[in-house]
This record gives C-alpha cells, sequence and structure tokens, in this order.
C-alpha cells in the first residue's frame, strides 16, 4: 500500500524455482524489487499473496517465530552493510546463531569458522575496531558457521572498496562450494552475476529474464 | 513561512517519537517535587505570621519559672495596658478510674488578650470568658482518651472539677503542632485549692499584655533591662521560635528530598534531548540546504522548548499543589486546623526552577542543532556536531549548584549539600559502571541470552551506570524509610532490657516519701529508690559570671536559662559511668571536712556544651541562695536507659538543707496498669509518666515525619524511573536494529524477550542491591553517630531490594521493548 491507501505493487509473476546446491543471482536496477525478492524468499517480509517453499516447506504457512526458527536452522545471511551485533565480540557474534539452535560446541565450531576467514587473531575485537572487509568476512563467518542449506547474500560487496570486495566474493564462492550450499545473491554488478550459474533479472517487479 | 506554526506542527508529529515525554514527565516532576515542598512550608509559614498575635494570645510576654514580681504587672498597667496572669505545669487528670497526664493552664479573666478560644459546651461558639470556679474546659485528646463527655466530672490534685465545655480550637493550636499532653483550661482562682502548687512543681508563670503599639514597646524597653536571670519576654515575633527551627530543619530536609529528584530529572532531560538532537540532524540540514538562517533552525525548536516548560510548569504546580494537600491531611494535627491557603511565591519559585532545568540540561544540546552542516544532506557520515561534552554537563551542575543555593538559603548548606549528593552520585556510579564491566568481561560463562545482555549494557556503560544509581536512589530512599527505619525502632527498643522502667514519678514531697514507699509495699511492687531534686540556676563557672548570652549554641543557652535540676547522693548511681576523676570517699563515721564537703559531679556531655572541665569550681542560684563547689568528677549517663539521671549530682552535705523534691523510675507490667491510676488517686500531687505512652507518641511522629518524607521521596523513585525511561529511549533505534538482525538469524521472539528482560532485570538487580547497600549503610551511620544504639540490619533488605529493583525495572522495561519482539526484520535491515 502507498501512502493515499492506493495498491503499489512492487513484485509480480515472479516465478521460479532454484534447486539444492544451486547459485543464482538476481539482478536489477535500484527499485527495481531486488531487494524485496530476497526478503520474501528468505521470509524476512510476507506477500500479500503467493508463496515461497523452503525445502518443501510453504515459509508463509509458518508465523513469524516459526519462520525465524526454519531460517536458524536452514538458512546463512550476508549484508550489505553486514549488520554484526555491535556489542558482541567477532567470536561471539559467530557463535550467536549456534547459541540460537541450542548448540553445546558452539565456541570450538565458530573459532573454527572465523579461522577458515583467517581471522582467528582479531576474534576478541568489537565490530567497531574492524575494518569494513573484516566486519564482512566475520558476517560470511556468522554465516558458513551453522552449515546452511541456503545462503541469501544482498549487495556483499556493495559498502566494500573493489580489492576488498573481490576478495570477499573470493571466499564466500569458495565456502559455498566447499559446503555445497545453495546460493542467492542480489547484486548490480554484472561480472559479479556471471560467476553465478543462473541470472534473474528483475525490471519494474517483473522477471524478464 | 510562519515559523511558529511550522514549529507547533513539527511538535505535534514528533509527539509520538517520546522525547518530549520524556521531558515533559522529568520537568512535571521536578517542579512537581519542588513545589510540594514549597508550597507545604509556605502555608505553616503564613499560618505563623498571620496568627502570631494569638499565638502567645497577648502583644507581649513575660515568662519566667518563678511567681513575677508584681511591679512588672503595675508598670504595664501605669502605661494603660491590659494584662493577665497564667500559670501552666504538667499534672494528672483522674476521670473514675483513669489517670492522663495533662498539661493545666491556669488563667485569670479576660484570657486571652488576643486571639479567641472556641470551645463546644453543647454548641460550638468563642469562649467570651474563662471557666467559672469549679470547672474546666478540656480538649478533645482528654475527652476521648479517659472515655468521658462535657458534664463529667475530673479530678486535678486534691479539688474536683466539672468538665464544661469541650475546647474546639485553642489560642496557640492554629498552626497545628502541639505538646503531647492534652491541655486542660482552669480557672486561676481554682489553682491554691488544688494543693498542686508545691515546691518542686515545674510551673511556667506567664504574664500577658496588650494594648497600644507604642506603650507595649516602650514597655519592652523599660522591662528588658529589669528582667531577672531566668525572666524572658516573648514578642510576637518569638512566637513559638521551636516551631519556626523544626519548620526550617523539615523544609532543608524535605527540600534536599526535591533536589534529588530534580538532579534525576536534569539527567533524563539530558539523554531525551540527546537523542532529540540526532533524531533531527536531517530535518535540520534539509531546512539549512533550503534556505533557513541558524537562527532560525534555532528559534524553530527554541518555540518547541519553550511551549513544553510552560505546560510542564503548569503541570508541575497543580501536582505540587495536589501533594501538599495530600500531605496535610496526613499529619494528625494539621487535619483538624485550617491552615491558610499558600501564597503563589513558593509557585513561581518552583516554575523558575523548572525554567532553569530545562535551560541547564536541554539548552545546550538544542543550540548543536543550529551548528549542523547542510552538507549532511549529501554526507550523512558528518555526523552530529561536536559538543563540547564538559561544557554541556558544566552547565548542568552549575544549574543544580544555583537551585541548591536558592533552595537551602545558605552559600554552605547549599554546596555542602550539592557536593555531598554529587560526590555520592559519582561513587554510586563509579561502582555500578565497574561493576556493569565486571558482568560483561566474565560473560562468557554465562548463557548466550545473559552474555548478549551483560555486553548490552557494559557497551553503554555510562548510560546504564545512570540508570543504575538514578534507580538505585529512589529504592534506596525508599528502603530507608521502609525497612531500615523499622530496624532502627527495633535496635532502638531491642536495648532495653525486659523490666526497664516504664514509668516516672515527680514531684514526690519529702513527708511523702515513707507513704510512698509503704504504698509499692502493699501493692507488692518492688520498692524503688527515692532520688532528691533540687531545682537551681547555674550562674557562675570558676567565678566568671554566666548568662544565656554566654552561649551562642541555642542549646546551651537554653540550659543555662532555665533550672537545673541538682541530685545528691552517697554513692554514683549504678546505670551512670565514671570518666574521669574520683567520686567521693564515702566513710559515714568520720564525714568530710573542708574541701572535700563541696564536691559536684557533671555528665560529661553538658560539661562540654558548657565548657566546663574537671576542677572547675561551679557557682548555683537555689531559691535565692548561692553555694560554690569544684568539679571532681565527670560521668557518662544512659540517657535511654529509663532510670532517673541526673546532669549535676553534688556531695549530700552540700545539698541537703535545700528544699527538695523526690522522683523514681519503676516498672509496672501491662497487667499492673491499675496501680499507676491508683498511685494518684492516693497522692493527687504525683506526676506519673507512662514513658511506654511516650514512646508510642514519638513513634507516632516518625510514622507522620517517615509518610510525609515517603511521598516526597516518591518523586526520587519516579524521576529514577524517568531516567530509565529516557535511556529507553536512547538505545531503541540500536535495539531494534539488534532484534531485526537476530530474528533474521533465527532468533524467535521468545529469545528476544528473554534477551531483554535479562538485561533489565540485571540493572534492576544491580539497582537494588546498590538501594540496599546503601540503605544500610545510612542506617549505620544514623545508628552510630546519630542514635547512638548497635544497628542490626535485617538480612531481608538485600532480597527485598534486589528483587524489588529486579521486579520494577523487569516491568518497566517490558512495557517500554514489548513491541520490538514483534517487528518484521526486513524494513529494519533495509535501512
Amino acid at each position: 500500500m502507498d501512502g493515499k491507501g492506493q495498491p503499489l505493487t512492487i513484485l509480480q509473476q515472479a516465478s521460479f524455482a532454484v534447486e539444492a546446491g544451486e547459485s543464482l543471482a538476481i539482478l536489477g536496477a535500484s527499485g527495481s524489487g531486488k531487494s524485496t525478492l530476497l526478503g520474501l524468499l528468505a521470509g524476512l517480509d510476507v506477500p500479500s499473496s503467493g508463496s515461497v517453499l523452503l525445502d518443501g516447506k510453504d515459509l508463509f504457512a509458518l508465523d513469524e517465530d516459526g519462520r525465524a526458527r526454519l531460517r536458524g536452522a536452514m538458512a546463512g545471511f550476508v549484508f550489505q552493510s553486514f549488520q554484526l551485533l555491535p556489542a558482541l565480540k567477532a567470536l561471539e557474534n559467530v557463535m550467536l546463531p549456534l547459541e540460537l539452535q541450542g548448540s553445546s560446541d558452539a565456541r570450538e565450531r565458530a573459532e573454527e569458522s572465523l579461522h577458515q576467514v583467517g581471522l582467528s587473531a582479531r576474534a576478541h575485537h568489537l565490530p567497531k575496531h574492524l575494518s569494513g572487509g573484516e566486519q564482512q568476512r566475520v558476517a560470511l563467518a556468522r554465516a558458513f558457521v551453522t552449515r546452511p542449506k541456503i545462503l541469501f547474500a544482498d549487495e556483499p560487496t556493495g559498502n566494500l572498496d573493489a580489492a576488498t570486495g573481490a576478495q570477499v566474493i573470493a571466499l564466500m564462492l569458495e565456502l559455498n562450494r566447499a559446503q555445497g550450499t545453495t546460493l542467492i545473491l542480489v547484486t548490480h554488478d554484472e561480472a559479479l552475476a556471471r560467476r553465478c550459474g543462473r541470472q534473474l533479472r528483475l525490471e519494474a517487479g517483473r522477471v524478464v529474464q | 513561512m510562519n515559523l511558529l506554526r511550522l514549529s507547533l506542527n513539527l511538535l505535534r508529529r514528533d509527539w509520538r517519537a517520546g522525547e518530549w515525554r520524556v521531558l515533559l514527565l522529568a520537568l512535571v516532576l521536578a517542579v512537581g517535587s519542588l513545589a510540594t515542598v514549597g508550597l507545604f512550608a509556605d502555608r505553616v509559614r503564613l499560618a505563623l505570621q498571620q496568627e502570631a498575635t494569638s499565638l502567645i494570645g497577648a502583644d507581649l510576654r513575660i515568662v519566667s519559672a518563678r511567681p513575677l514580681p508584681p511591679a512588672y504587672r503595675e508598670m504595664a498597667e501605669a502605661r494603660g495596658l491590659r494584662t493577665v496572669e497564667s500559670r501552666a505545669f504538667l499534672s494528672m487528670v483522674a476521670h473514675r478510674e483513669e489517670t492522663l497526664l495533662s498539661e493545666i493552664q491556669a488563667v485569670g479573666a479576660g484570657y486571652p488578650l488576643r486571639g479567641r478560644i472556641e470551645i463546644d459546651d453543647g454548641s460550638a461558639h468563642v469562649a467570651q470568658d474563662i471557666p467559672s470556679h469549679g470547672t474546666v474546659w478540656v480538649d478533645g485528646r482528654l475527652l476521648r482518651r479517659l472515655d468521658m463527655r462535657v458534664g463529667d466530672e475530673v479530678g486535678i490534685g486534691t479539688q474536683r472539677f466539672t468538665v464544661a465545655a469541650r475546647i474546639v480550637r485553642d489560642i496557640d493550636r492554629a498552626v497545628g503542632f502541639y505538646s503531647f499532653a492534652p491541655r486542660v483550661l482552669m480557672n486561676g482562682d481554682d489553682l491554691a485549692a488544688t494543693g498542686l502548687l508545691q515546691e518542686g512543681s515545674r510551673i511556667t508563670y506567664r504574664l500577658l499584655v496588650a494594648g497600644e503599639a507604642r506603650q507595649v514597646e516602650a514597655l519592652h524597653d523599660e522591662l528588658e533591662p529589669k528582667l531577672a536571670n531566668g525572666e524572658k519576654l516573648e514578642g510576637v515575633r518569638d512566637a513559638r521560635p521551636e516551631i519556626r527551627s523544626a519548620l526550617e530543619r523539615a523544609e532543608n530536609f524535605l527540600g534536599l528530598a526535591a533536589l534529588t529528584a530534580a538532579i534525576l530529572a536534569g539527567a533524563a532531560m539530558a539523554l531525551a534531548s540527546r537523542r532529540f538532537v540526532l533524531r533531527h540532524l536531517d530535518t535540520c540540514a534539509m531546512l539549512r540546504c533550503l534556505g533557513a538562517e541558524q537562527g532560525q533552525v534555532l528559534r524553530l525548536f527554541l518555540y518547541q522548548f519553550l511551549l513544553l516548560g510552560a505546560v510542564a510548569v503548569l503541570l508541575g504546580c497543580l501536582l505540587g499543589y495536589a501533594t501538599q494537600a495530600v500531605l496535610v491531611g496526613f499529619i494528625e494535627s494539621m487535619r483538624d486546623t485550617e491552615l491558610p491557603q499558600p501564597s503563589v511565591l513558593p509557585a513561581i519559585k518552583s516554575a523558575a526552577s523548572g525554567f532553569a532545568l530545562l535551560f541547564g540540561f536541554a539548552f545546550l544540546p538544542l543550540l548543536q542543532l543550529r551548528k549542523v552542516s547542510p552538507l549532511r544532506v549529501l554526507r550523512r557520515e558528518l555526523g552530529a556536531p561536536q559538543a563540547n561534552a564538559l561544557l554541556a554537563w558544566g552547565l548542568g551542575v552549575l544549574v543544580l549548584a544555583g537551585l541548591f543555593l536558592w533552595h537551602s538559603g545558605s552559600v554552605k548548606l547549599g554546596f555542602t549539600m550539592l557536593g555531598g549528593l554529587l560526590a555520592g552520585l559519582l561513587c554510586f556510579g563509579l561502582l555500578a559502571w565497574l561493576l556493569l564491566h565486571g558482568l560483561a568481561r566474565y560473560s562468557l560463562r554465562f548463557h548466550a541470552q545473559a552474555r548478549h545482555a551483560f555486553n548490552n549494557l557494559a557497551r553503554h556503560g555510562r548510560d546504564s551506570a545512570l540508570q543504575v544509581v538514578a534507580l538505585g536512589l529512589g529504592g534506596m530512599a525508599l528502603l530507608l524509610l521502609t525497612l531500615v527505619r523499622g530496624d532502627l525502632l527495633q535496635s532502638w527498643q531491642g536495648k532495653l532490657p525486659p523490666g526497664t522502667p516504664n514509668r516516672f514519678i515527680v514531684n514526690i514531697q519529702p513527708d511523702q516519701q515513707q507513704a510512698v514507699q509503704d504504698f509499692f509495699a502493699r501493692q507488692s511492687v518492688p520498692q524503688p529508690q527515692l532520688l532528691p531534686m533540687v531545682r537551681g540556676r547555674l550562674v557562675a563557672i570558676s567565678a566568671a559570671p554566666i548568662s544565656g548570652d554566654s552561649y551562642a549554641d541555642p542549646r546551651a543557652r537554653e540550659l543555662v536559662e532555665r533550672e537545673f535540676n541538682l541530685s545528691y547522693a552517697e554513692q554514683m548511681p549504678e546505670w551512670n559511668e565514671l570518666v574521669s576523676g574520683s567520686w567521693w570517699v564515702s566513710s559515714p563515721d568520720k564525714g568530710r571536712a573542708g574541701e572535700e564537703v563541696a564536691q559536684l559531679s557533671v555528665e560529661e556531655g553538658i560539661a562540654e556544651r558548657l565548657g566546663i572541665r574537671l576542677g572547675d569550681e561551679l557557682t548555683y542560684d537555689v531559691a535565692g541562695s548561692r553555694f560554690s563547689a569544684r568539679v571532681t568528677s565527670l560521668r557518662k549517663v544512659q540517657w535511654d536507659s529509663m532510670r532517673v539521671n541526673f546532669f549535676v549530682i553534688a556531695t549530700p552535705e552540700l545539698l541537703k538543707d535545700y528544699p527538695a523534691s523526690y522522683l523514681t523510675s519503676f516498672y509496672l507490667s501491662p497487667d499492673q496498669v491499675k496501680i499507676g491510676d491508683q498511685l494518684v488517686r492516693e497522692f493527687p500531687n504525683l506526676l506519673v509518666i507512662d514513658t511506654g505512652a511516650m514512646i508510642d507518641q514519638v513513634r507516632g511522629i516518625m510514622e507522620q515525619i517517615a509518610q510525609t518524607a515517603g511521598v516526597i521521596f516518591l518523586f526520587t523513585l519516579l524521576s529514577g524511573l524517568a531516567v530509565l525511561y529516557a535511556a529507553l529511549l536512547a538505545t531503541q533505534d540500536e535495539r531494534i536494529n539488534e532484534a531485526a538482525i537476530l530474528r533474521t538469524l533465527g532468533a524467535d521472539s521468545r529469545y528476544l524477550r528473554r534477551l531483554h528482560l535479562s538485561e533489565f532485570a540485571a540493572l534492576g538487580l544491580l539497582s537494588g542491591l546498590l538501594a540496599s547497600a546503601g540503605a544500610v549503610l545510612l542506617g549505620w551511620v544514623l545508628a552510630r553517630f546519630v542514635l547512638e544504639i548497635p544497628y542490626q540490619a535485617s538480612v531481608v533488605i538485600w532480597p527485598i531490594g534486589g528483587l524489588g529493583g529486579m521486579g520494577v525495572v523487569m516491568l518497566a522495561g517490558w512495557l517500554g521493548t514489548r513491541r520490538l519482539a514483534v517487528l518484521p526484520p526486513l524494513a529494519i535491515l533495509r535501512e
């Protein structure tokens, strides 16, 4: 709905399937609805109509808490603005999703994950003491620590310079391959999109390709 | 552009954001607490002023503990002034089986010269005369306690009187403070027949004078140099000095409590204004971009603050007015009297204080908005213009200092109070900060939610510490007035072993000694030791004459101006303790000779107060004749032992020929109460004072003081909650963001609720424990240095403080954050 009560359509007729292990890039100009689509796919938002099946489960048949638990069990996230919790140290940020699942070896697995992204030495630093690239690597460690079946990435290099961005992407794709994760990536970077197995182009809320 | 209209429009839109509500709430509480105390004190002060002449029943009064020479009366009448005499003393009033200690006022025709007495002898009216012969008027308390009605008979001394009327309103009851004993008014001519005019009876003689103002003044000047020691002139200005000083002390104490609320309100306002500024940076940048000048931007927000200030101050004054009315209702003795309505002055003073707080704590942050760079429209990371934190808090402290000085009325008191309070708050704050960081440091040992919560608290260390201090302060005040007060009372009473005397008998005449002892023997009550008492005034220390004017200390002045109770004894009372010097040697066969005959033992406290040292020679005037003796020992006396104690004890040879009366104390168990009444019936001149009843009375007064202070401290607690609210608002954006991330990572609403509740639980627990610690510490200080009793804090104060704090803060926090657990995450993350 827009401000005057008229229906405001952001996305329509977006119907597609992504197989396990596949990687999909969603491309589109600013305002084309790609982040909204990602939010719906991840169950972060609710559509006015339509459905999303994740591993066979209808996301919108669940309530908000049900979706949250499903995300915790199956999905990992990487955001443009990193979205680390400022109060927690790097290691604690990585431990968080494991602890939400009630894992008993959270600490060991988080240390291992930080080691994989090359940040063992920074484990006890607060996010504000880390560079942008380091913060995004912590976010990657956090995303992969639960060995998610699917990873949602929203413009993961948007706030990084080209060189750092390239490192982060390389790391992300490598972890993705190693764990056999399904990847859904939102970007406006054609070159990055081409590194994914499939591309989906959005224009004014419609899937055009 | 109509700036005012735009300003009001923005204010309306912003109302929901919360900062305005915090500012308003904080300011209303601060003004409300200041106005409560100010208006309350003003009413009592006005009553004192307006009723000053009726308070003493005359234009001028001469007061003495001895009969006044007739010359005074003649001098007044020679000037064409009207005069009347009154004599007041304590005595037992008996009705059937019961007796009650009362204040008897025997007055001459024409009393009072100023003011009026209202009585009810079937119908309520202003008394036209004094009680006729054989009748008395008594106040309502006496009727209630002795369960009697107008028309019944009472016994006073050896005489019986008919109660002709109930006193509805006495002359000096206008203010609502009165002595603990109910009052009886009798005709002066009846006094002699009661047999109560005896040696040792403490009678206050008064000569009341009224008439033309110039003549009264001339009489005052003429009498002043002629007054003998112990005689005092009281004009309307000196009326009820004890009420004035009590009022001043109460106002200072309550004022301090009110200002504590103001300090916390200031902190809440500072937090709220900071967030207000942060949220309005974009608006300001855009306005600047569109061509608004710095002054216009400033005025835009200044109008809002001024409007808010005006509304808050008005509401605060109304709140203060309502609360002081409740206070007057709390205080039993004020309920019945019609206190005059307060003047508008205290309200204006509180309003000005409110605006000063607004200026001190909200103005500087506001001033920053003026300096927002228009470039921020393009580059948001430019952030807020940096205010000098030292300057901001400095201005706040400066305003507070001004308020303390203004409200305390004295530089020394104001600075001492503010300094002490700020130092205490800083210590409290530092401790809270250390505890919070300690928790965060070892947080890896805790469960995820707890760890996360502790880290959040530590990350906002300064604000969290501020909240802990604010809430702790409010909690401490409440604990002090409830639990610690109870503990102190219990410690005080627990100090008295069972069988501690609970009755004093005063005024036993020398020829009654044997009869009184026989009475006790007949009743099978252990015979108490009767101690002689001689009344005399101290006139010289080591040959240097002294009078009240020799001392600046008002208590010392009072001690010197009135008569001392002197006693003599061969042995030191076993409940006294020798501090220095030595007790006189007694050898009954040889006796003492020369200097050994004239020895005195003085209580160490009074010696210090009056500057008496071991070896000094004291000169006393007893009924016109003088004697001198050397101080050979100093004693320590347990005043609350409920035994008969004397400041000064002499060798028996020195005093035994002077006129004396005897007194003693003894214990009556609850089932022996009637023995006291019987004693008074057999010896009507005796005063039997029930100390148990007096303790009850003291406790009643303490209850009322505690209730009064409790109301004021409630403002402190509420202001503490306002700080919590402000801090919740200040961290709200962050919490919303955090909640969104957590939900994305799979946290359900239960987890989020638990996370928030753990944070508030930790905050509340810390506040509560600090409150308990502070209350116990203050209780100990009170016990050790003021009441001088051992203090055993009850253990329950810790769980009550800790759990209570936890409960209150968790509830408040849950109300403030419950929305966060159900927000959909995407909208927030995309910002």
